[in-house]
């Protein structure tokens, strides 16, 4: 959930705090492996693409952010969704195309929608969501705030026009914006570096006098606190950053994609694999003693429920009414 | 009443709407420093400052993006464009963003937004700089689409444009900008969605809107001459389109010309003839004829250029042959 508190240091963590990361990182791994079960019985259809490995870039960015900030990102969406704060109950019942869901059940998997939360959306057009957020920070700057918008992407994009479009004037026009690349290595089945003519990608940002950009390990929560908290202190002063994400996707590219697929070895992913974000944290807190074994399986008993309480409510929930068809599609103005 | 150019009354609806809302910038390539490509934002920096009319890096895609973005959280952006044939790169902004978000976000992101900029060719400029778009962006449910033919409802519909809280295209046009008429001083807005009847008559129904109004009326004045009598319907908007104001006036003169700028295939025109088969089947005394450009890339030579516009003589060619005279 976002903090009401102003950013605090990543470093002073106290318990309750590096518990909560856990959490929240184990939450969105239960709740992806309930919608591929989900969508293996036909509940959700379309094309949906699960989070799964990738948990430490969300929870450790968005753990850092403001209540006012804003947040957005992808299709592959139901990560930051939920690291956010939206809850289970209103991401499951919009993947199930429920009237309950977030975006009562008119953008479904790619799309998920919370103004409550500032989260403007997954976009499904690869690169086009990047101005948008270029916008974001233009407005914020228009109206003289210090919020910023962490801007999520996979590694695919920074190959796109729009990208560079948007970080040129983002740098030009000192937007507070903090453009998240995550890189999972792969854009659907083509390996990064079958597709961008840079190895380290967080050097993109060289083109752009003034962007700060670093890059960090994306299965570590505490070094993307980290680093995320170096972006945002940059940001908030008008000055952009370009922060790459290394991570790894441990499921195929969306539903229809084998988990290893033809682009991949077995041996890679089971490389990856043991470095997964949420083992690796659980062992560091179960050595520090920040966590027991016996609080650890109570955390899991209580997603378990969480998360099966969302399938039961999205369940329960009505298809849109039939008049809903033609609703929003404009707001009905006097002018 | 004052008369002014097309383009002052532009002007003036973008100094008067930033004046009333500051919420409400101006952004586009050579805007600011400039005073616009075409001089439509002169005067507006000094006024507003460098924050509320931006000047862009040749980026169509990127700050038509911007603009959606800073409209999702509450600005009124108006985004310039040069022409509308660079807008082709901005396109998915317009129709996979702009007019995407409401729907998608199940209501929650309404994006209040202008995009405005000349349509359609000027003289002698060749097939890149030469498109009427019309008809591709009138296509998205999503979006309102005006087309002003005159100073005053170029005044009145931008204006109405900016406070509306959905994307409207506005598509003004470059041999416009120096045409001249009656715009009142106090403030008015023009409805969309709203057709005018720019010219009554009672022989054979002109639909048409944007800058083919000024032929449409010159075809009148013609024909008047001969003794026809012209209605000349100027849709105005061609998203959402009245269609009772075309159903209106078919069904008092019984017979039609649909007259375009753009390309026949699934243009403006073949939704207007739809339109009118359906509400008019049995009012027809023939059938509606189209007028439209040449279904070719626009050219540059002088003379095969002529051949590709629709005209006043194809206009007039066109009321004969629904009239069944000649
Ligand atoms: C402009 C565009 N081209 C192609 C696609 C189809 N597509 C969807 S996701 C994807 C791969 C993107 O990979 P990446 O940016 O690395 O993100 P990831 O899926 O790894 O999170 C492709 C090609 C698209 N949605 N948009
Ligand atoms: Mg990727």
């Amino acid at each position: 959930m976002a903090s009401k508190k102003k950013s605090e240091s990543p470093q002073t963590a106290d318990s309750e705090t590096l518990k909560s990361l856990l959490h929240s990182m184990l939450l969105q791994r239960r709740f992806e492996e309930k919608v591929g079960e989900a969508y293996a019985l036909g509940k959700i259809g379309g094309f949906c693409h699960l989070y799964i490995g990738q948990e430490a870039v969300s929870t450790g960015t968005l753990s850092m952010l403001r209540e006012d900030d804003y947040v957005i990102t992808t299709y592959r969406d139901h990560g930051q969704a939920i690291a956010r704060g939206m809850t289970p109950r209103s991401v499951m019942a919009e993947l199930f195309g429920r009237i309950d869901g977030c975006s009562r059940g008119k953008g479904g998997s790619m799309h998920l929608f919370d103004r409550n939360l500032n989260f403007l959306g997954g976009h499904g057009i690869v690169g086009g969501h990047v101005p948008l957020a270029a916008g974001v920070g233009f407005a914020i700057k228009y109206r003289g705030g210090d919020q910023v918008i962490i801007c999520f992407m996979g590694e695919s994009v920074v190959n796109t026009g729009a990208f560079h479009e948007a970080l040129n004037m983002a740098a030009l026009w000192k937007l507070p914006c903090v453009f998240v690349i995550e890189n999972n290595k792969y854009g659907m089945g083509t390996a990064v570096e079958r597709a961008a003519a840079i190895k380290d990608l967080s050097t993109r940002a060289a083109s752009y006098d003034g962007m700060y950009a670093e890059h960090v390990d994306g299965q570590d929560v505490m070094a993307v606190r980290d680093a995320t908290s170096r972006a945002l202190t940059h940001a908030r002063k008008g000055q952009p950053v370009l922060l790459e994400v290394r991570t790894y996707r441990y499921m195929g590219h969306s539903m229809s994609d084998a988990v290893s697929g033809t682009y991949r070895t077995k041996a890679e992913l089971d490389e990856y694999l043991k470095r997964d974000p949420i083992n690796l944290f659980r062992a560091k807190l179960l050595e520090s003693g920040d966590l027991s074994e016996e609080q650890f399986a109570a955390m899991e008993q209580e997603i378990k429920a969480i998360v099966q309480d969302s399938w039961d409510f999205a369940d329960a929930s009505p298809e849109p009414p039939a008049e809903s068809l033609y609703e929003d599609v404009l707001v009905t103005t006097e002018s | 009443m004052a008369v002014i150019t097309y383009r002052e009354a532009l002007n003036q609806a973008l100094r008067e709407e930033m004046a009333r809302d500051d919420r409400v910038f101006l952004m586009g390539e050579e805007v600011a420093q400039y005073n616009g490509a075409y001089k439509v934002s002169k005067g507006l920096l000094d006024e507003f400052g460098e924050m509320r009319v931006v000047d862009t890096p040749i980026t169509e895609l990127g700050f038509a993006g911007v603009g959606v973005g800073a409209a999702m959280v509450g600005l009124r952006p108006v985004i310039e464009f040069m022409t509308w044939n660079f807008a082709v790169l901005a396109l998915d902004q317009v129709v996979n963003s702009a007019a995407k978000m409401l729907y998608m976000s199940g209501g929650q992101y309404p994006v209040p937004i202008v995009f405005r900029g000349p349509n359609g060719a000027a003289l002698q400029l060749s097939a890149q700089h030469s498109q009427a778009f019309e008809s591709w962006l009138a296509h998205i449910p999503g979006l309102k689409v005006v087309t002003p033919g005159t100073p005053y409802d170029a005044k009145g519909l931008l204006k109405a444009a900016i406070r509306d809280d959905n994307p409207v295209i506005v598509l003004e046009g470059e041999m416009l900008y120096n045409t001249k008429g009656e715009v009142p001083e106090d403030d008015y807005i023009v409805p969309i969605g709203k057709a005018d009847l720019k010219r009554e008559g009672d022989h054979c129904s002109i639909i048409t809107s944007g800058k083919m109004v000024l032929v449409a009326m010159n075809a009148a004045d013609q024909l008047a001459k001969e003794g026809i009598r012209v209605d000349v319907v100027d849709l105005r908007t061609v998203r959402p389109m009245d269609v009772e104001a075309i159903t209106a006036s078919v069904r008092k003169t019984n017979r039609a010309v649909v007259l375009e700028e753009g390309w026949e295939i699934a243009g403006i025109g073949a939704q207007v003839v739809d339109y009118i088969q359906r509400e008019c089947f049995d009012d027809l005394d023939a059938p509606v004829v189209r007028v439209h450009q040449a279904d070719v890339p626009m050219p540059y030579a002088k003379g095969l250029e002529r051949a590709a516009k629709p005209d006043l003589a194809k206009t007039i060619a066109a009321v004969k042959k629904v009239m069944y005279v000649d």
